[in-house]
């Protein structure tokens, strides 16, 4: 245990300390929101009832996506993972540590997020806190896991770059951040519930803000615990040591497995 | 044996159709430092990282303190230290910090004293990206006996580090074999391998070439001991047939140097020949073959082993 909170504590100041992940966890999803905040309240105000927790999902899938693939592959590849085995960090603790560093950093800018919202834009508050941070907790579940898988199966930074991108542009353009997904077309609607934002956002506006839903919140909340166990499970046994021992190497797309509850969202929700 | 650290037996390694290992059998018993020689793709890495538990074996089998390292490598983890070839820290990651992480896996405290001994009293703070290629090479060392293994695996270990350095690791692994633990060190550096190692094993494409202490190795040779001999007016320079025990000479900046099988009665000629020849004698040397000789007469005369 205290190896694990070492392991944490350093991975926790590395994402301060370390330039481009400083830039994802706090400088990006932060200037995002000032900009967002100043501009999006006077071309939509719909935008600041779920102002709060739409630029929480953003620092989530900048933090996550974008952020955590990136140094999985770096460490793989420079042979970090290598120094790790043969000193007996579990693969468990690899991955599993960059996940609560994740959360705490994504934490403390939520709330920012939260606390200067209000003086700052007008946003609207959450009426249920609760509901708020548990949604909060298993976005962050789901997305870091993704994130995490993103890396195990990666072969190098340029395809990081591009699987985490498939994720990130459309969760931005579909995901209700800016728009409700109620004002999408039918068909747009239903392929957004591939996107784990499309149920972050859903599950906030109808449990934690009393706004309306475009499904049923509470089989949102169930989607993104099972995509967060299905990634985080999948990440676990595609995970790789070194990039020179490939012989006994699973199929890295066996990783589509993470997508059959957002799958099967498409299939049966409205 | 009671003693018996490692055991390898008929280990074969292949990648694609390349035979990285193929069919190399040796023991390490307690307390040696045992020497890996070969050149580049010999498999010196693929033994020492089977013996890691970083790669799995194609056939035979490895076990180290009785444990297969690759079925299970979490029981090794503290008996075993290792400083790999290409082994690296989180870039931003403090000497400070990897010294405190790597003890609370091995579930020990953090060894400050290593890191002085190594010069690394001040860098401390330094983060791992930051240290040059030597320090980086004496942090590996100092996280691999962090723990007091009973085995430590190194690789190409003095590889970037200085004279100084060089001498304190020497001592270093001198220290640890008189507290009994073994050794096993990989090397390009055949005067450390006979300096340090009790006995050497020399691969040449997967296969063990030649086996033995140095002594034995540079002995088991053509057994030829040279003569080196430098003269005011060089009068042997092409007068080398007919002295007894000398099987071949030539002459070599400045040098008339003679092989030879028995160099009592060689050296009592060569002297007699300068003074009848009123030539002054300048140097004289008499050396047996140098591992380093023995290796490239080994590399020389076996260029198909393995293949």
């Amino acid at each position: 245990m205290t190896a694990y909170i070492h392991h944490l504590t350093y991975d926790f100041y590395n994402g301060l300390r370390d330039r481009s992940l400083l830039l994802m966890n706090y400088l990006f999803p932060l200037a995002l929101y000032l900009m967002m905040g100043a501009f999006m309240g006077g071309i939509n105000p719909t935008f600041l009832e779920t102002m709060i927790p739409a630029m929480i999902v953003i620092a989530v899938m900048t933090s996550t996506l974008l952020g955590m693939p990136n140094p999985i592959v770096s460490s793989r590849e420079a042979g970090v993972f290598r120094s790790f085995k043969i000193n007996g960090v579990p693969a468990t603790s690899i991955l599993s540590i960059p996940v609560l560093s994740s959360l705490l950093h994504i934490v403390v800018v939520s709330a920012v997020i939260a606390l200067t919202a209000v003086p700052l834009f007008r946003a609207r508050l959450p009426v249920h806190w609760g509901y708020f941070i548990l949604i909060e907790l298993l976005t962050i579940f789901a997305m870091a896991a993704m994130g995490m898988l993103i890396g195990v199966i990666s072969s190098n930074g340029r395809s990081t770059i591009l699987i985490s991108q498939l994720f990130f542009v459309p969760s931005m353009m579909l995901g209700g951040m800016l728009t409700p997904t109620s004002m999408l077309p039918a068909v747009m609607r239903k392929i957004a519930w591939i996107l784990p934002a499309s149920h972050a956002m859903n599950a906030w506006r109808a449990l934690a803000f009393d706004l309306p839903a475009s499904s049923n919140p509470f089989w949102s909340m169930l989607i993104l615990l099972a995509g967060g166990l299905i990634a985080f499970g999948m990440a676990i046994l595609l995970f790789q040591w070194d990039n020179h021992n490939q012989q006994r190497r699973r199929s890295p797309f066996l990783a589509v497995f993470a997508m059959v509850p957002y799958i099967l969202a498409v299939i049966l929700l409205g | 044996m009671d003693d018996l650290v490692i055991q390898v037996k008929d280990f074969r390694k292949t990648y694609g159709g390349f035979k990285a290992v193929n069919g190399i059998s040796f023991e390490v018993h307690q307390g040696e430092i045992f020497g890996l020689l070969g050149p580049n793709g010999a498999g010196k890495t693929t033994t020492l990282e089977s013996l890691e538990g970083l790669r799995q074996a194609d056939s035979g089998s490895l076990r180290i303190l009785g444990i297969d390292p690759a079925r299970q490598p979490n029981r090794l983890r503290d008996l075993i230290g290792v400083q790999l070839q290409s082994s690296a820290l989180p870039a931003n990651m403090t000497v400070s910090e990897a010294m405190q992480f790597f003890c609370a896996y091995h579930r020990v405290r953090p060894r400050e004293d290593l890191l002085e001994r190594f010069g690394l009293g001040e860098k401390k703070k330094k983060q791992f990206r930051t240290l040059s290629t030597g320090q980086q090479r004496r942090l590996a060392l100092s996280l691999a006996i962090a723990h007091d293994p009973r085995l430590i695996l190194l690789d190409e270990p003095t590889a970037g580090l200085d004279v100084p350095a060089r001498v304190e690791l020497h001592e270093l692994m001198r220290q640890l074999q008189s507290s009994g633990t073994t050794i096993i060190l990989a090397t390009h550096d055949m005067a450390e391998a006979e300096k340090m190692s009790n006995r050497v094993a020399i691969l040449l494409k997967g296969k063990i070439a030649a086996t033995g202490t140095p002594t034995q190795l540079t002995a088991s040779g053509d057994g030829l001991i040279k003569i080196s001999v430098a003269s005011e007016s060089s009068c042997l320079a092409s007068n080398g047939d007919g002295i007894p025990g000398v099987r071949r000479h030539h002459f070599e900046d400045g040098y008339s140097l003679f092989y030879s099988q028995d160099p009592g009665p060689s050296v009592s000629y060569l002297l007699d020949y300068l003074k009848a020849h009123h030539d002054r004698l300048v140097d004289l040397r008499v050396e047996r073959p140098s591992l380093e000789e023995r290796f490239l007469e080994i590399t020389h005369t076996n260029p198909t082993v393995g293949g």
